[in-house]
């Protein structure tokens, strides 16, 4: 018999090493401790209920526990085998007790399609792909389906771009397939520019069969024999994964001629982008490739129209690709029955910023974010207040606690102000000010605007430079007016969707946070304690000894003062880096 | 390995890789094959997943321990990395995280020589497609 007890910060905070304790002495005591064993794991990820222990071989997954329930847990489950039903995980729908941990609903919050393979198969060895179904979806394809039918089944299947844009794939696939052509191209976009978005080249390093395949597929459907894989030349082992996985495709016969006897030729080359975020967005992307500079163009003309070397060209996303087996495999309507009615399947997350489990889940379309973040991310890092999620990168926004209950789908993440994007997602706590995160994203945007209109070369600058002067200080409640007008005017001129896209995290913010904006521009105060410029140190006039410890360590000499009297910092010196606060024994500087 | 000429050749291919992996798993050495993956992708590199590979696949056999160590992508669990996943003959399979060169001998000797259970064990906790 195993005892579990949960080691992460959550559980810890509330006592668990206790608990853990208690129960090896209480063991020893009664002469067990050979026959059961005491372990700490990494994080349950169900921190809301912590201390958690789980009691294996029988699953039994005991909430809130508390050091003193240790002895009767030893005494009535592991000596009597009862359970104790009080510390049972309850159910708050159904207000019924569960005992066995794979019937919470918790731990069927995730659902791997997209990941289906990663962290299962040596993706060096298409011999593990094959024996998980792999390239099946394509035979039959090739041998029992007509390119439309195809088309149909994806088209049935619901699923939209995970690439940001959220357009329905199967549309997109037909598109292309009515365009003729003596030559078409399959294009896979791995560019992945988001900052913190890091699931496509989870994809390609842990699953890049499953992208070959799908292309084929694709290429198959719309009547094209050549795949292109655009890849940023920053993700080495992504590329030399793909490379790989290629030249074994190549040896199997499963890409080159006459694939499995189907009469159908297809092959992919790979391109190399240089990182920029601009070069992700499809007109540019194409550009690109074409050895032009990667600058976005207006729509229409649509890349399934004229694309690549002016031929109609399918653009795809890695993640939209790697549901395209499943899809073929399990059925259409399989995977329509995941999700929600307009956003069908599962969505891939890369959760970032304060949060316990920093990682890559996937989770069934509509699913709420409050569950991502405190069930599966198992809340906010060292106990802090949940303030923000910002999902959709550079081109999303800021949602708040009031928000929490929003089922994730394209839809309804739009209807709150914010965007699906790539998947991003960046948890903020009560120690974040939310101009600088609005700056901080805006500094982005202008660092990768192409240049080429000037709503977004010009605009954004000034945006920035706006967000600046807030976050110094200087700024004014006519200010706050003009960011959010310019941002709108930026919003509807911008050519391309990253300039159309760049005001979002300063509407947003402005909008759910408009107070904290407020205090920046009335009360030159950062209520997160954030901005530097905003921050005062004093030395308490009470606490202060004089002992000089302070003086001698600021680096710009701001402090001055005589021995044994208080001393006194100079505003306009302070750089506000805090050496003198931690140098202090006698808890005499404090900010304001 | 030949090519695959028809949905027929890649069915069968697909049988004859089941069953070796399942030989992998069972038959082939009934008591003694233990497979190890590392997840290794750009992150779990980054936090020293190669050297634990390596160490992994030296020291195994050094020991004398039949297993198989392999490579694989990111498990997820980036908040615990380097991530391994060990499952031992007829067992399920068990990842362990914040894995270092240390932790990797403790696991060699504790989980995979005695079957214990030691720190640093992540609960797995999603569905795969199997399930559904
Ligand atoms: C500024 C900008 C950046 C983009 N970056 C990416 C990217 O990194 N990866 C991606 O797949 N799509 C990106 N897109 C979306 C693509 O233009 C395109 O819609 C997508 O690749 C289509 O594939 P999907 O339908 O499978 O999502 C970006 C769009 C814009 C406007
Ligand atoms: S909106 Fe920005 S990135 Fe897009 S074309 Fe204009 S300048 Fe370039």
């Amino acid at each position: 018999m195993h005892l579990m007890v949960c080691g992460g910060t959550g559980c810890r905070a509330s006592a668990s090493d206790t608990i853990e304790q208690k129960l090896k002495n209480k063991l020893e005591e009664k002469n067990l401790e050979n026959d059961i064993q005491v372990v700490t794991t990494g994080c349950f990820g169900f921190c809301e209920k912590g201390p958690i222990i789980k009691v294996l071989p029988d699953n039994t997954f005991y909430t809130q526990v508390s050091p003193d329930d240790v002895d009767e847990i030893i005494e009535e489950h592991i000596i009597k085998g009862r359970q104790l039903t009080r510390l049972l995980y309850k159910d708050p729908q159904k207000d019924e007790t569960i005992a066995d941990a794979k019937d919470m609903g918790f731990y069927k919050k995730q659902l791997r399609i997209a990941l289906r393979n990663c962290g299962f198969i040596n993706p060096e060895n298409i011999e593990e792909y094959i024996a998980r179904d792999g390239y099946e979806a394509l035979g039959k394809v090739l041998t029992e389906m007509q390119p439309m039918d195809v088309i149909d089944a994806v088209k049935t299947s619901g699923i939209r771009g995970r690439g940001g844009g959220g357009f329905p794939t199967g549309l997109k696939w037909e598109f292309a397939y009515n365009n003729q052509s003596d030559q078409k191209y399959v294009v896979c976009n791995a560019d992945e520019g988001d900052p913190g978005a890091f699931m496509d080249r989870s994809i390609l390093e842990g699953d890049p069969h499953s992208v070959i395949e799908a292309m084929s597929i694709c290429g198959y459907s719309m009547g094209s024999d050549t795949g292109i894989v655009y890849i940023r030349a920053e993700y080495p082992l992504a590329i030399n994964r793909l490379k790989t996985a290629i030249n074994q495709a190549r040896e199997f016969g499963l890409l080159g001629e006459d694939i499995m006897g189907s009469g159908f030729n297809f092959d992919i080359q790979l391109r190399y982008g240089a990182g920029a975020f601009v070069c992700g967005e499809e007109t540019a992307l194409i550009h690109s490739m074409e050895g032009s500079r990667g600058e976005p163009t207006i729509k229409p003309p649509y890349p399934a129209a004229s694309g690549y070397l002016d031929k109609p060209t399918n653009v795809n996303n890695v993640e939209t690709f790697a549901n395209i087996p499943v899809i073929i495999n399990k059925g259409a309507d399989w995977f329509a029955k995941i999700g929600n009615k307009n956003s069908t399947g599962t969505k891939v997350f890369a959760l970032a910023g304060k949060i316990n489990n920093v990682g890559l889940i996937e989770v069934p379309m509509g699913t709420t974010l409050r569950e991502v973040i405190f069930e599966i991310g198992g809340g906010i890092k060292d106990n802090k207040k949940f303030k923000a999620v910002q999902t959709g990168g550079p081109s999303g926004g800021c949602l708040t606690e009031e928000h929490l209950d929003t089922p994730i789908d394209f839809d309804n993440l739009l209807a709150a102000g914010s965007m699906m994007g790539s998947g991003g997602m960046i948890v903020m706590d009560e120690e974040d000010c939310m101009v600088s995160v609005a700056k901080f994203f805006l500094d982005f945007t202008v660092e990768e605007s192409c240049g080429k209109c000037a709503p977004c070369r010009v605009g954004n600058k000034r945006l920035y430079e706006l967000l600046t002067k807030i976050t110094d200080g200087k700024g004014t409640r006519e200010d706050l007016d003009i960011l959010r007008n310019q941002s709108n005017v930026i919003k509807d001129t911008a050519l391309c969707g990253l300039g159309q896209s760049s005001p979002s995290p300063v509407l947003s913010t402005l909008n759910n946070f408009y107070e904290e904006y407020l205090a920046h521009v009335e009360e030159e105060r950062c209520p997160a304690g954030q901005c530097k410029n905003l921050m005062k140190y004093i030395i308490d006039e009470e606490n202060c000894v004089g002992c000089t410890a302070c003086a001698r360590v600021c680096p710009v000499g701001a402090i001055t003062g005589e021995k044994k009297k208080v001393h006194e910092i100079d505003p306009n010196l302070c750089i506000k880096c805090g050496a003198c606060m931690d140098k202090c024994k006698f808890n005499a500087i404090f900010i304001k | 390995m030949g090519k695959i000429k028809s949905l027929a050749d890649l069915k069968n291919m697909k049988e004859d890789l089941r069953n070796k992996v399942e030989l992998r798993e069972k038959s082939d050495h009934p008591e003694s094959l233990v497979q190890v993956k590392v997840g290794m992708a750009t992150s779990g590199i980054a936090s020293g997943a190669k050297e634990v590979y390596n160490y992994l696949s030296e020291e195994l056999e050094k020991r004398n321990i039949d297993a198989l160590v392999t490579q694989t992508g990111d498990m997820g669990y980036s908040y615990a990395e380097p991530t391994i996943e060990v499952t031992l003959p007829g067992q399920e399979p068990i990842v362990f995280g914040w894995v270092d060169t240390k932790k990797a001998d403790e696991i060699i000797e504790r989980y995979i020589r005695n079957g214990e259970l030691v720190d640093g064990i992540i609960p797995q906790n999603y569905e795969t497609i199997d399930d559904k």
